[in-house]
């Protein structure tokens, strides 16, 4: 792990070993807070900001932490530093904060954040934590943009608030898809982006660990008591 | 290692950590605070300037708000300007939670859906508060899925509506949600409330499919409940239980006026 290079580590989770893409994590908030481009974008960095620096602090105290409350001082951490980056949101970027509502005291559940900090952070020095954050974080920020970008395009017609496709609500042509703004169309967004990189990096497909016993038998002793 | 799980060193380091992530979050707090109370003037502020159509982008709004705007409260029920309450830290959500300074609300008295109504409201002066260009109101109540809150805008006749915007709600995108449409805002203009003065029975209405008249303005297509939730809000609160006894006496002045 010690050899890893700066680059692999930050970039490495962007495209080969993506958190939302690969390892599907975070889903919750990427649904809630992609239907605007700028709205994803602010997301993406609260998130690195967060991932980043509790990895740090986290892997700076490492050899302090008694194993019986790692998680708990974890969450202390996290929990901290997302209550800092709210309250820079409502001071600097009001609007934004008021869209992103909730979901910026949310990052403290987002399981990359903990993820990194337990798997990475706890074995690793504070600058290589740091960067790892900053990679995972990005690799969230990345796919967060793309499915914005997806949605905001097909839902209202705009890029980043831009008008790209005149809408008929505003006298153009683009009659806007009204389920790309509701969160479940993320889960399509996503389904599909996944499908897209696993066909093109053919390695991330998991192995299949079952298989479905065909047409087995119900004990009907067990089931006339139900 | 071994050393690290013994119960001293647990209880030290969980109380030291508590203590730094406790002063770190409490001066985020506090040093931030004081931006963060003016970000939600200024927000509310310009929500008032979009209302009246005054506010052009790159205006200052602080600026404008200071020059263009007065604020007073005024009794619900008689009409009057209170004396009594500083427009300028009076809260009127707060004011709605209390008992004692808000009623009950119940069945067909409660058409926007709002439980509590405070007895004394603020509203927000165009030009001269004597006789004013202008009536900015807040009003409130249920959309679709949730409580929507926004001002409304009436001509110094207290009769004319100048415009209606909402800066809270939480409507279907695309749907209800086009109640921020520019174009459906700009509707508005010009609309009129109440008929032959009669300030008991507001006319004000959204209807489907082709407005027509003073007292019509189009529904949001694909949007009925949220539709029906405007409908009902401007009849509360422009009813007897809300700003109609305030807003007949604009009605008085211009005609004693004439």
């Amino acid at each position: 792990m010690a050899t890893d290079s700066v680059k692999d580590i930050v970039l490495s989770p962007v495209f080969k070993n993506n958190p939302i893409a690969l390892q599907v994590l975070g889903i919750c908030s990427a649904l809630a807070v992609t239907n605007s481009m700028s709205v994803s974008l602010v997301m993406g960095l609260a998130v690195i900001a967060v991932t980043a620096f509790s990895s740090m602090f986290v892997s700076l105290i490492r050899n302090h932490i008694p194993s019986s409350i790692r998680i708990i001082v974890q969450m202390t951490i996290i929990a901290s530093l997302v209550i800092v980056v709210d309250q820079v949101l409502r001071a600097y970027a009001y609007d934004m904060s008021k869209q992103l509502s909730v979901f910026v005291g949310l990052i403290i559940t987002n399981c990359i954040v903990m993820g990194r900090a337990e798997a990475y952070a706890m074995q690793n020095g504070p600058v290589m934590s740091f960067l790892d954050g900053v990679g995972n974080g990005l690799g969230y920020a990345v796919i967060l943009l793309v499915v914005g970008f997806i949605r905001e395009l097909l839902g209202s017609g705009s890029v980043f608030g831009l008008t790209i496709l005149p809408t008929v609500q505003n006298g153009g042509w683009y009659v806007p898809n009204g389920l790309m703004l509701l969160p479940p169309s993320a889960f399509f967004v996503i389904g599909l982006l996944i499908w897209v990189l696993r066909s093109l990096n053919p390695e991330q497909i998991e192995k299949t660990e079952y298989r479905i016993v065909a047409n087995s038998k119900t004990k009907i002793k067990e089931a006339s008591h139900v | 290692m071994a050393s690290n799980n013994s119960i001293k060193k647990t209880l030290i380091v969980a109380f030291s950590l508590c203590v730094i992530c406790s002063v770190v979050v409490s001066s985020a707090a506090v040093v931030l605070k004081p931006k963060q109370v003016q970000n939600q003037e200024l927000d509310r502020k310009s929500n008032i300037m979009q209302v009246t159509q005054l506010y052009k982008p790159g205006d200052d709004v602080e600026e404008k708000y200071a020059e263009l705007i007065t604020p007073r409260v005024v009794n619900l029920e008689t009409g009057e300007y209170s004396e009594d309450l500083d427009p300028g830290s009076y809260d009127q959500f707060d004011a709605a939670r209390d008992p004692a300074t808000s009623r009950t609300l119940s069945g067909d008295d409660d058409i926007a859906g709002i439980g509590r109504q405070e007895n004394f409201s603020t509203v927000y002066l165009v030009g001269n508060p004597d006789d004013p260009e202008q009536i900015v109101m807040p009003i409130r109540g249920q959309g679709l899925w949730g409580l929507m809150e926004g001002f409304l805008s009436v001509r110094g006749d207290g009769n004319t509506i100048v415009g209606l915007s909402y800066y809270d709600q939480s409507e279907t995108p695309g749907l209800g949600g086009e109640v921020d449409n520019p174009r459906w805002k700009a509707k508005w203009e010009g609309k009129k409330i109440y008929e032959d003065g009669d300030f008991q029975d507001p006319q004000i209405q959204l209807v489907k499919g082709g407005a027509s008249g003073d007292y019509e303005v189009d529904a949001l297509s694909g949007a009925s409940l949220t539709s029906r939730g405007v409908t009902n809000m401007l009849r509360f609160w422009l009813s007897e239980g809300g700003y109609a006894p305030y807003l007949a006496r604009f009605h008085g002045d211009s005609q004693g006026g004439a």
